[in-house]
C-alpha cells in the first residue's frame, strides 16, 4: 500500500500554496486521502482523471490534487461533469459534493444524473450541515438536531441520501463513514470501476459547526460515534427495523448493470450516421 | 451538408442550427422553450450525424453547466433558450466569463418579464444580456436582423467565443427566429472556423491563465495531458484561487482588456444611405426591417435619412455613432423595449444631436409608417 508521504508526493499539487482551508479535525481530508488511495490502487493515470466539485468546504477538495480539476458553482457539479463526460468519455470523472450541494440546491441535478446512468462517480460528503457558511441546517440535518438557523431544533425531516439516489435510479450505491477508512477506500474503488452512475455517501464530521452546536465533542468523539452507529449491510440484513433504529447501514447497498448513457449515445451516433448515409445513397 | 452555394427556404432558428454546424459546434445541451425550441430539435437530429452530441438537460441551469463542461473537454458548445431560461443561466454565465470558457448562448427573445407573452416578439433582454450575471465582466452580444444573418452571426459567435475565450450571446427576436426567407448559404467548407489556441509548451510549463500577447491564454482541454485547475473563484495565472489584490486586479482587468483589444473586430455595424444623411435611424433585429422600408419612403419624399444597423450590441459600437453624429440633426431609435439601446445612444451623443425613440412592449412590432411619421415629426 502507498505510504502517506508517497501519496502526498504523487498526488498533491506542490505549486498550490498550502496549508489547506479545512479546520483541524475535519473529516473532509480523510475522505480525500482515501479517494487518492483508491485511485492509486486502480493505477489510473492522473491525466485520465477529472475531479469536479460544487461549492462548500467539500467543494474545495479538487484544488489541492494533481488531476484535471474543476471547481464549479453551488449545486451544479453534476451537470458540468455530465457535459465533460459526454465530450471526453474516456476520462474517469469523479465528483465531490457536500450534503447541501448535492441534495438541496443540486438535488434536481442529482436525481437526473442517477436516472440517466451516466458513468460518473459521485462522492457525497455528508456532514449533516452547511459547513462553509457556518452551520445552517441542510436537507440531511437530523430531525430535532440544532443548527445556526434552527437553534431550537430542526422541524424538517432529513433525506436518507442513499435511499434517495437508489430510488432515482443510481446503479451503484455505497455508504460508509470517515471512520471506516478501509471500507471507504474499497467502496470508492468499486464505485470508480462501476460502469454507470455511482454514489458513495460518506457520513463525516464537522466538529466546528454541527459538532459544536449539538455538543458532539471533539473530532475524535464524533469519529467514535460513527464507529458505534455503523452496521455493515451483511449484519443489517439480519436485523429487524427496531434494532436498526438510529444505526447507519454501511457497505455496498446497490450494484446493478444497466445501459450506460455515453455508450448508448454512441449507438445513436452510429444509427444517425447510417440513416444519413442511406439518405445520400 | 451541400457542397455548393444554393438557395433554400429557411427559418431563422433553422439558420442558427445550420450556422452552429457549419462553425464546428459538436455539443448542444438545452431545455425546450418557445420560441427557440426548433434549434434544439434540429440539432438533436443533426449533431449525431456528424459525431456530435445533444443532451436535453433537466433545466437551463444544467444546460449551461453541461456546455461549459463539454467546452472544457474541447467541444465547441452551444445552447438555445428564451427569457425565462436565460434568467436561469445567469449564474453559470458568470462562471464562464471568469473561467474564460468559450461557448455560445442563443436567446430567442420573447416578451417578458416572467412568462410574459411567450410567442410574441420583444427586444427586452438587451440589458440582461449585458449585465444579467453578477459582478463586473465583459460580454459579447450579437443580434442578427435577417435569416441569412442568423446563420452568419452564429458562426461569428462561435468564432469570437473561441478566439477570445469568452461566452458570446446571440440575441434574436422572435420575428427573425420564426421568419422564413430564401437564403443563400455558403457550403460548410467555405465557412471560417476559428479554434481556440491550444498550449504547445510542455505541460510542466503551462500556466493556464497566463495571457499571450493578444490578451488571451491558450486553453488546454481536460484529458490532453495538461492537468490544471478551473474555478469560479478569482484566480492567479496558475488558475488557483487568490485574494491578493494585485492578482485579483490582473484577473478582472485582463477579462476587459482582451475584449477591448478585439473591439473593432467584434463590432459588426452596417450603414445604409448614410453618406449624405442628415437624419439616422439606429436599429437592430426585426426593427431593421421596419426601418428599411421607412427609409425608402422617406427618401422618396426627399428626406436625407440613413440607417445605422447594429449587429453587435455589446460591446456597444460607439464609434458608429461618433463618426456620423457631426452630420446628423436627428437620430431615431425604434426598439421593442422601453429604450435599452436608446440610452446607450444618448450616452454617446452627449447632447450633440436630437435623439428620439419609439418603444413597443405589447408583443406587436413597430410598423414602417410609424417610423416615417416620427421622423417627419422630428424634422418639423
Ligand atoms: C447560489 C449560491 N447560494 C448560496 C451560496 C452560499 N453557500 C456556499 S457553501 C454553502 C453550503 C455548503 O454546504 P454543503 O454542500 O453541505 O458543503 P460543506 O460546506 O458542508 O462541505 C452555501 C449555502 C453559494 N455559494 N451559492
Ligand atoms: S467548517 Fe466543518 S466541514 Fe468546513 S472545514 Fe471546518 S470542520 Fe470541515
Ligand atoms: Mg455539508
Amino acid at each position: 500500500m502507498i505510504s502517506n508521504s508517497q501519496l502526498v508526493n504523487k498526488y498533491f499539487r506542490h505549486s498550490k500554496k498550502f496549508p489547506h482551508i479545512w479546520c483541524p479535525g475535519c473529516g473532509i481530508g480523510t475522505i480525500l486521502g482515501n479517494m487518492l488511495r483508491a485511485i492509486d490502487n486502480l493505477a489510473i493515470d492522473k491525466n485520465d482523471i477529472a475531479f469536479v466539485s460544487g461549492i462548500g468546504c467539500t467543494g474545495r477538495a479538487p484544488v489541492y490534487v494533481d488531476f484535471n480539476t474543476l471547481h464549479t458553482t453551488h449545486g451544479r457539479a453534476l451537470p458540468f461533469a455530465t457535459g465533460l463526460k459526454l465530450a471526453r468519455p474516456e476520462l474517469n470523472v469523479l465528483v465531490a459534493t457536500g450534503d447541501g450541494d448535492a441534495t438541496a440546491i443540486g438535488g434536481n441535478h442529482l436525481i437526473h444524473a442517477c436516472r440517466r446512468n451516466i458513468d460518473i462517480t459521485t462522492i457525497i460528503f455528508n456532514n449533516y450541515i452547511y459547513g462553509m457558511t457556518g452551520g445552517q441546517y441542510s436537507p440531511t440535518t437530523p430531525h430535532g438536531d440544532k443548527a445556526y438557523t434552527c437553534k431550537l431544533g430542526n422541524i424538517e425531516r432529513p433525506f436518507n441520501i442513499s435511499a434517495l439516489v437508489e430510488a432515482a435510479g443510481a446503479t451503484f450505491v455505497g455508504r460508509t463513514t470517515s471512520y471506516h477508512t478501509l471500507q471507504l477506500q474499497n467502496i470508492i474503488k468499486k464505485a470508480i470501476q462501476h460502469k454507470g452512475f455511482s454514489v458513495v455517501e460518506v457520513i463525516t464530521h464537522c466538529p466546528t459547526t454541527y459538532g459544536r452546536i449539538n455538543r458532539r465533542g471533539s473530532a475524535v468523539e464524533m469519529l467514535k460515534w460513527q464507529k458505534e452507529v455503523a452496521v455493515d449491510k451483511s449484519r443489517a440484513d439480519k436485523m429487524n427495523p427496531k434494532e436498526l433504529e438510529g444505526r447507519i447501514v454501511t457497505g455496498v447497498l446497490i450494484e446493478k448493470e444497466l445501459p450506460e448513457f455515453c455508450e448508448q449515445y454512441d449507438t445513436i451516433i452510429e444509427e444517425a450516421q447510417n440513416q444519413a448515409k442511406g439518405k445520400l445513397a | 451538408m451541400s457542397k455548393k452555394t444554393s438557395y433554400q427556404l429557411m427559418q431563422g432558428n433553422e439558420a442558427v442550427a445550420e450556422g452552429a454546424l457549419a462553425s464546428g459546434v459538436s455539443f448542444f445541451a438545452g431545455y425546450p422553450i418557445t420560441p427557440s425550441t426548433e434549434i434544439a430539435e434540429i440539432l438533436a437530429d443533426r449533431l449525431p450525424e456528424s459525431g456530435g452530441k445533444f443532451i436535453q438537460m433537466e433545466d437551463e441551469i444544467g444546460s449551461i453547466a453541461a456546455i461549459i463542461g463539454a467546452s472544457i473537454g474541447g467541444s465547441k458548445s452551444l445552447t438555445a433558450t428564451s427569457g425565462p431560461g436565460f434568467s436561469l443561466m445567469q449564474e453559470n454565465l458568470g462562471f464562464a466569463c471568469l473561467a474564460e470558457i468559450p461557448l455560445v448562448i442563443v436567446n430567442v427573445m420573447r416578451a417578458g418579464p416572467s412568462t410574459g407573452l411567450p410567442t410574441s416578439p420583444s427586444q427586452g433582454d438587451v440589458m440582461q444580456a449585458r449585465w444579467g450575471t453578477h459582478g463586473d465582466h465583459p460580454i459579447i452580444v450579437l443580434t442578427p436582423s435577417s435569416v441569412e444573418e442568423a446563420f452568419h452571426y452564429t458562426t461569428k459567435a462561435v468564432n469570437f467565443s473561441e478566439k477570445y475565450r469568452n461566452p458570446v450571446i446571440v440575441l434574436m427576436d422572435e420575428v427573425i427566429g420564426h421568419m422564413r426567407a430564401r437564403v443563400n448559404l455558403p457550403p460548410q467548407s467555405m465557412v471560417e472556423r476559428i479554434n481556440r489556441v491550444q498550449p504547445n509548451m510542455p505541460p510542466e510549463w503551462y500556466l493556464p491563465y497566463e495571457r499571450s500577447a493578444n490578451g488571451v491564454a491558450p486553453m488546454a482541454s481536460f484529458g490532453d495531458g495538461y492537468r490544471y485547475h478551473i474555478t469560479g473563484l478569482v484566480h492567479d495565472a496558475k488558475g488557483f484561487p487568490t485574494a491578493n489584490p494585485n492578482e485579483a486586479r490582473d484577473n478582472i482587468r485582463g477579462l476587459f482588456a482582451k475584449i477591448e483589444r478585439g473591439f473593432r473586430e467584434i463590432c459588426l455595424v452596417d450603414y445604409e444611405l448614410m453618406e449624405d444623411a442628415e437624419h439616422a435611424i439606429v436599429a437592430y433585429g426585426s426593427m431593421v426591417l421596419s426601418a428599411r422600408s421607412a427609409l425608402e419612403q422617406l427618401r422618396k419624399s426627399g428626406i436625407k435619412v440613413g440607417l445605422i444597423k447594429l449587429g453587435t450590441l455589446w460591446p456597444f459600437p460607439r464609434f458608429a455613432l461618433e463618426h456620423y453624429l457631426p452630420q446628423l440633426k436627428t437620430v431615431l431609435v425604434p426598439e421593442l423595449n422601453m429604450g435599452q439601446i436608446y440610452r446607450e445612444v444618448l450616452r454617446v451623443n452627449a447632447g450633440k444631436s436630437q435623439i428620439e425613440k419609439i418603444n413597443r412592449v405589447n408583443g406587436t412590432i413597430i410598423a414602417p409608417d410609424e417610423i416615417v411619421k416620427t421622423v417627419k415629426g422630428m424634422i418639423r
